[in-house]
């Protein structure tokens, strides 16, 4: 297996609080990769330094090999580099379709091109498509806030993979949404891995979830990775026992 | 409203708008047309609707915010009355005034990458008062307090534009050109590139969409907007100073917006229409016409915060609701 994403050394200090120390790992191309760790131990500012929206104090991010540490979301967007967000972040007035078609219209032809363009930048099979595979073409046409909670989250999830992503960073797929859908949604990126080989780091609370979805684990405690391994072996380690599920 | 119906709805409005001052008593109808004055008041309102389409690009569909298009329109006005007094067509600077302002406006643009809200606000009001001084201070060129008289109407095909009727409809055609362009840009995926900068910065950016760029394209695009109209304004007041591209009018071009409402198509038409028409048809109450407008808008923010095309949409969609 290649390295997809190699993340090296990472450190981030916000003024005398060192939120992330030293943390490296790869994930291979195909893989599911969980992020886990109480609350505060650095998984959201270590995603944000690898997606751009913070830049590392010290330490390096590539993804095939190429350097893309403090690159800015969109261009990392645009290198087949997506995520989803921990809080909702659908475009409520948009309807579900548009949204889709907002996520991938960025990837298509020149920025000119798409002003005389067509309107849905030539994405509205590709869009009705990914309405069929998450199960949203009955809400294709509502708007993207008047859907439930859950149906959102299957939609946030949706647009990351629009613009025909190959890593996707899911900042806590599960929170909040109830488990009939939540068993959707993993059925879902399970799907769309196996499919498209669509390669996945998972940040999330929800211990069932990630034990179902993920094909490896890594385990965060104030900024250090404390634990690495398959999802089983992770659950019986001392160490994430005493620092994370704590019984 | 799909594309064809919309089409349609303008077609007509269009006709209707350029029959307006046109007295049809000679065709049997029992119209007699606008005088002179309610012509020149129609010509305003649609260049007022034209800047005011830039403050809703740059406000109502891309989230930003602006209180310097008054001066952009002084830009526009004094550049056309300036290169007209040079013996410079009214097409070329036309145009050019419409260059310049994009220009300008990348550059204003520049604190919106780092600054939002009333911050924004603050330093666009900053650079509204700094075009304010420069027209009131540098009498060389602009003429100071006295500002610059008989601007010359333009020729379009050997015609010269002195009939208000004529200028109105060279001014609604320009309007209308202008009118097509914004809602092409609107509906195109730079439209949705614009909403998704105001729904939500963050989630645009993680999607690929360079929010730099297109907050800057918004700035460029709705002063020039702003440049152009000034551009039609001085040939149609023949005079100009420095008072109509104060803060006071930038505020105005604001509240057009808010009150048509903002990041509606028709939102700035109707908001020009408050700001133009209104007073003019309360001046029947003499002093009391400024207090009643003032009241009448007060009264409006209150029951529809959405503006007056939110409000007519919200009531279409309660019809359209009921079985």
């Amino acid at each position: 297996m290649t390295a997809l994403l190699e993340v090296r050394d990472i450190e981030k200090a916000f003024g005398g609080v060192q939120a992330v120390r030293g943390v490296s790992f790869d994930v291979n191309e195909g893989e599911i990769l969980g992020v886990i760790g109480p609350n505060g131990s650095g998984k959201s500012t270590l995603f944000n330094c690898i997606l751009g929206q913070l830049v590392p104090t010290r330490g390096s991010v590539a993804v095939d090999g190429r350097d893309i540490t403090g690159l800015r979301p969109s261009a990392l967007n645009r290198l087949g580099v997506s995520r989803t967000f921990q809080l909702l972040q659908v475009f409520p007035r948009l309807t579900t379709r548009e949204n889709l078609i907002l996520a991938g219209q960025e990837h298509r032809g020149t920025r000119i091109g798409r002003l005389f363009g067509a309107r849905d930048a030539g994405l509205g099979a590709e869009a009705d498509r990914m309405l069929e595979f998450f199960r949203l073409t009955a809400l294709a046409h509502e708007t993207a806030g008047s859907l439930s909670y859950g149906q959102q989250k299957l939609l946030d999830a949706a647009m990351a993979f629009m613009a025909g992503s190959r890593l996707v960073l899911l900042d806590e797929p599960a929170g909040g949404v109830n488990p009939t859908m939540l068993a959707g949604l993993r059925d879902r990126l399970a799907a769309i891995n196996r499919e498209a080989r669509a390669t996945f780091v998972v940040i999330e609370h929800n211990m069932e979830f990630v034990m179902a979805l993920c094909t490896r684990l890594i385990v965060l405690a104030e900024g250090r990775i404390i634990a690495e391994g398959a999802p089983a072996d992770v659950r019986r380690d001392p160490a994430v026992i005493e620092a994370y599920l704590g019984h | 409203m799909t594309a064809r119906n919309s089409l349609i709805f303008a077609l007509v409005a269009l006709a209707l708008l350029a029959l307006l001052p046109v007295d049809l008593s000679g065709l049997g109808l029992p119209y007699p047309g606008l005088r002179r004055y309610g012509t020149y008041i129609l010509t305003l309102w649609l260049v007022t609707a034209i800047a005011a389409m830039g403050v809703n690009l740059i406000v109502g569909y891309a989230g930003q915010e602006t209180l310097a298009q008054a001066a952009f329109v002084g830009i526009g006005a004094y550049f056309t009355a300036i290169a007209g007094k040079h013996g410079v067509p009214f097409g070329l600077s036309f145009v050019a005034s419409g260059l310049v302002t994009f220009v300008i406006g990348i550059a204003l643009g520049f604190p919106a990458l780092r600054v939002q809200k009333h911050y924004l606000a603050f330093v666009t009001l900053a650079f509204s008062v700094l075009c304010w001084l420069v027209f009131r201070n540098e009498s060389a060129v602009t003429g100071g307090v006295m500002g610059i008289r008989d601007i010359e109407r333009p020729v379009v095909f050997g015609l010269k534009l002195r009939n208000a009727v004529h200028f109105y409809w060279f001014v609604l055609a320009i309007a209308s050109v202008m009118t097509f362009v914004l809602w092409w840009i609107v509906r195109s995926p730079w439209g949705r590139a614009f909403t998704a900068l105001r729904e939500n910065p963050l989630r645009a950016e993680s999607l690929g969409i360079d929010v730099r760029l297109y907050t800057l394209l918004a700035f460029a695009l709705g002063s020039a907007y702003g440049g152009m109209a000034g551009s039609l304004y001085a040939p149609l007041v023949e005079f100009i100073d420095p008072s109509p591209f104060a803060l006071g009018p930038s505020l105005l071009f604001m509240l057009m917006v808010v009150v048509g409402g903002s990041g509606t198509f028709c939102g700035p038409f109707v908001g020009a229409a408050v700001a133009v028409l209104l007073p003019e048809w309360l001046r029947a109450w003499e002093t009391w016409y400024l207090l009643i407008y003032a009241v009448l808008v007060m009264l409006m923010m209150a029951l529809s915060p959405g503006g007056l095309v939110g409000l007519v949409n919200q009531l279409l969609a309660r019809r359209s609701a009921r079985p």
